[in-house]
C-alpha cells in the first residue's frame, strides 16, 4: 500500500470520496456531452418533406408525336412521356435475353405496367427519368444501329435501358427504371399520380 | 551571430524552446545521406498545401456559397460570385487558377510520394503509423478536392454530388436516410452546397493541418529510410554519436531550394499559360450552370478521381443491387492503408528484393495508371472490358505480396 498523498493543507480527500467525485464528475461530464451534441446533429437534419410534392400532374397527349419523347419535372424529378412507334415496339420484343430483369420483377411500377412494355397503352410509355445506379438522368438515344435497338444511355456509369425503361444486363444499374403510377382521363388526356381510377 | 541577436534569442530561449526546436528537428535532425529524387515530394506538397491555403482564403473573400438563382437567369449567385471574381478583378484569374492548379499538382505529387512509398517500403516496421497517417490525408485530400468542386455550383458539382450521395444511398436499409443527412435535403440543393462550403474551407483543411503536423511528428521520431534499404539510426558513429550514413537535415537545403524552384517555376507556368490544361484541370462543364433536369452526355471526372471512377464504372449492378461497385471503390481507397501489415518481407528497398516485388509493384502501378486513362475515356465495350480487367490486377497486386515473405 502506497502512503497516502499529503496536501500542505493535511491529508488528501480520503480514496472514498475522491472515488465517488470522480464518478460524478465523469457522469456530468458525459450527459453533458451528448446532451450538447444533439443540437449538432439536429441542426443538420433535412427540413419537413414537402407536402406538396406528388401531387398529381394532367398532361396533354394530342402534341406528342410518335418517335418522339415529353421530358417534365414532377415530384422533384425528371419525367418522361415518350410515343413509341410501331418499330420501336417491335424491337421491345425478343431482346429478353439481354435484359436484366425482362418481367420487370424487381423493378417499381404499378401491377397495370407489368409487362413487356412497361406501359397501359403500348404506344405511351410514362417512367421516372432517374437512373437505378446513382441517379443521373439517362440520355434518350432513339436512333438505331446494328447492334442498338434504341433506349437509353446514362452519362454517368454507361447503364443502358431499352425503350420500355428495362436495364440490359452487365450494365451498372441494378434495376428497371421506374415508373409513377398514371391513369388515361380520355384518350389523349393523361394524369401522373394520385388515386387511379378512371379507367 | 551578433550580441543583439544572441541576446533576443536568449531573451526567447527562455520563454519558448525556440532553439531546442531547430536543432531537434531541422539543424541537428538526421537524414540518409543518399536521399534522392523521390524524397523531394514531402517537402514540395508542404510548399503546395501553403499555397494552396493562400490561393484558397483569397478565393473565399470573394465567394458566396449561395445556389439560389439569380433573378431571370439559370445562375446561381455561387457561380456569379466566381464568374465575376475571374472576368472583372485584377489578378482574379491567376487566383483563382493558382488555386485549381495547385490541386491537380497536388495530388500529382501525393501519387508519386505514395509510389516512393512502395519503391522504399517506406510502410514497413516501424514506420506503419507514418504511412496510416499519410493515407488518412490521402483520404481527406480527396474530400478536400471533392468538396471544392462542389463549391461552383456548375455541372460537374452537382452531378458530382448527386452519384457521391447516391454512393451512401446504396447502403441497404440505412442508405436513404444517410444521404438525407448528409445532404440536409431529400435532393441535391443549396443546403448541401452550404455545409460542403463550410467542410472545404475550415473542417477539412482544419484536420488537414492537423494531421500533417502529427505525419511530420511521426516522421521525426523514426527517421527516413534510406534508397540503399538501411537504417541509419541503427549504426552510430562511435566518435560523434550521430548515425554513421547519415547527414543533417540542411546539408540538403541546395536540393531542396532547387526542387522548389523547378516546382514554382512548372507551377507558375501552368497557371500563366496553360492552366485548364485542356480540361484535365479545370473542367470547362464545371462553367455551365448545375441543371437537376439535364446531366450532360459528356460528364467526365477529374483525372485525379479516374482511377476510382473506371472501377465504379467498371463493376455490373449483382443481386439487386449496385453496391458491389460502392464497396470495390471503397475498398480501394481503404485497402493501401493495410499495406504494411500485407507486405510480409522484411526487405524494404526494392533495389534489395526479388524480381517478383519488382514486377509486381510495375504492375500495380500500371493496373492504377490504366484505370486513371480509361476513366477518362468513353465507356465503349473495350474500355469497361479493360477496366475490369485492371480494377482486377489492382486489388490481386496490392495483396498478392502477401505472400512473398523471403527476407
Ligand atoms: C498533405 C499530404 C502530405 C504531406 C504534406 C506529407 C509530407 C511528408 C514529408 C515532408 C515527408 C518527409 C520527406 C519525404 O520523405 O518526402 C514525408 C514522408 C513520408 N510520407 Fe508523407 N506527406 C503527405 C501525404 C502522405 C501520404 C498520402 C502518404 C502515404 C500513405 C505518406 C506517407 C509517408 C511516408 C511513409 C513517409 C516516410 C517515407 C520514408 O522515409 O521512406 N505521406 N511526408
Ligand atoms: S448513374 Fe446512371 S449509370 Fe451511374
Amino acid at each position: 500500500m502506497q502512503k497516502e498523498p499529503q496536501t500542505p493543507q493535511g491529508p488528501a480527500c480520503d480514496p472514498e470520496k475522491r472515488r465517488l467525485l470522480l464518478a460524478a464528475s465523469g457522469l456530468a461530464g458525459a450527459g453533458v456531452v451528448a446532451g450538447m451534441s444533439v443540437p449538432f446533429v439536429t441542426t443538420l437534419l433535412p427540413p419537413e418533406p414537402r407536402t406538396a410534392a406528388g401531387a398529381p400532374i394532367e398532361v396533354d397527349l394530342s402534341v406528342l408525336e410518335p418517335g418522339r419523347m415529353l421530358s417534365l419535372q414532377w415530384n422533384n424529378k425528371p419525367l418522361w412521356i415518350l410515343r413509341r412507334t410501331p418499330e420501336m415496339l417491335a424491337a421491345l420484343q425478343g431482346a429478353d435475353s439481354r435484359l436484366l430483369d425482362p418481367h420487370s420483377t424487381a423493378s417499381e411500377q404499378p401491377a397495370y405496367c407489368r409487362n413487356p412494355f412497361r406501359s397501359i397503352n403500348p404506344e405511351v410509355w410514362v417512367a421516372e427519368g432517374l437512373c437505378t445506379h446513382m441517379g443521373c438522368i439517362p440520355i434518350f438515344s432513339p436512333q438505331r444501329t446494328a447492334d442498338w435497338a434504341g433506349g437509353f444511355v446514362c452519362p454517368c456509369h454507361a447503364a443502358r435501358f431499352d425503350l420500355a425503361g428495362r436495364v440490359f444486363a452487365g450494365s451498372v444499374a441494378p434495376r428497371n427504371l421506374t415508373i409513377p403510377s398514371h391513369c388515361y382521363l380520355s384518350a389523349n388526356r393523361l394524369r401522373i399520380g394520385g388515386a387511379e381510377t378512371p379507367a | 551571430m551578433s550580441g543583439k541577436v544572441r541576446r533576443l534569442l536568449d531573451w526567447i530561449d527562455a520563454r519558448f524552446p525556440l532553439s531546442a526546436f531547430w536543432e531537434k528537428h531541422v539543424a541537428g535532425y538526421y537524414v540518409p545521406k543518399k536521399l534522392n529524387f523521390w524524397y523531394l515530394f514531402g517537402f514540395l506538397m508542404l510548399l503546395a498545401l501553403a499555397l494552396q491555403v493562400l490561393s484558397g482564403i483569397w478565393l473565399a473573400m470573394i465567394y458566396k456559397p449561395d445556389a439560389t438563382l439569380l433573378p431571370g437567369t439559370q445562375t446561381s449567385v455561387a457561380l456569379a460570385s466566381i464568374r465575376h471574381f475571374m472576368e472583372h478583378v485584377p489578378g482574379g484569374k491567376a487566383i483563382r487558377y493558382m488555386h485549381t492548379t495547385g490541386t491537380s499538382l497536388l495530388f500529382a505529387l501525393m501519387y508519386l510520394h505514395i509510389f516512393r512509398g512502395l519503391l522504399y517500403g517506406s510502410y514497413k516496421k516501424p514506420r506503419e503509423l507514418l504511412w496510416l497517417l499519410g493515407m488518412v490525408l490521402f483520404w481527406l485530400m480527396m474530400m478536400e478536392a471533392f468538396f471544392g468542386q462542389v463549391l461552383p455550383w456548375g455541372q460537374m458539382s452537382y452531378w458530382s454530388t448527386q452519384v457521391v450521395m447516391h454512393l451512401f444511398e446504396s447502403i441497404p436499409f440505412i442508405g436513404k436516410a444517410l444521404a438525407d443527412f448528409l445532404r440536409g435535403d431529400y435532393t441535391v440543393s443549396g443546403i448541401t452546397l452550404n455545409r460542403f462550403f463550410a467542410l472545404h474551407v475550415v473542417a477539412v483543411p482544419l484536420m488537414l493541418l492537423l494531421l500533417v503536423k502529427l505525419h511530420l511528428v511521426a516522421l521525426h521520431a523514426v527517421g527516413s529510410t534510406s534508397p540503399d534499404g538501411k537504417e541509419i539510426r541503427e549504426e552510430v558513429d562511435l566518435l560523434t554519436g550521430k548515425p554513421a550514413d547519415g547527414v543533417p537535415l540542411l546539408s540538403h537545403a541546395m536540393h531542396h531550394l532547387i526542387a522548389a524552384a523547378v516546382f514554382l517555376a512548372i507551377f507558375y507556368a501552368l497557371v500563366c499559360f496553360a492552366p485548364a490544361l485542356g480540361g484535365y484541370f479545370v473542367d470547362e462543364l464545371n462553367a455551365v450552370p448545375a441543371d437537376p433536369y439535364s446531366t450532360p452526355a459528356e460528364l467526365r471526372p477529374m483525372w485525379y478521381f479516374a482511377p476510382f471512377y473506371a472501377m465504379l464504372r467498371a463493376v455490373p449492378a449483382w443481386g439487386g443491387t449496385q453496391i458491389w461497385g460502392a464497396i470495390t471503390i471503397t475498398a480501394a481507397v481503404l485497402l493501401p492503408a493495410l499495406l504494411p501489415w500485407l507486405d510480409r518481407s522484411p526487405v524494404k528497398s526494392i533495389r534489395l528484393r526479388g524480381w517478383q516485388y519488382r514486377a509486381g509493384v510495375i504492375v500495380l502501378a500500371g493496373c492504377f495508371v490504366g484505370l486513371g486513362v480509361a476513366g477518362l475515356m468513353p465507356p465503349l465495350d473495350f474500355v469497361l472490358g479493360l477496366s475490369r480487367l485492371l480494377t482486377g490486377g489492382y486489388f490481386v497486386f496490392l495483396i498478392i505480396h502477401f505472400f512473398d515473405d523471403r527476407a
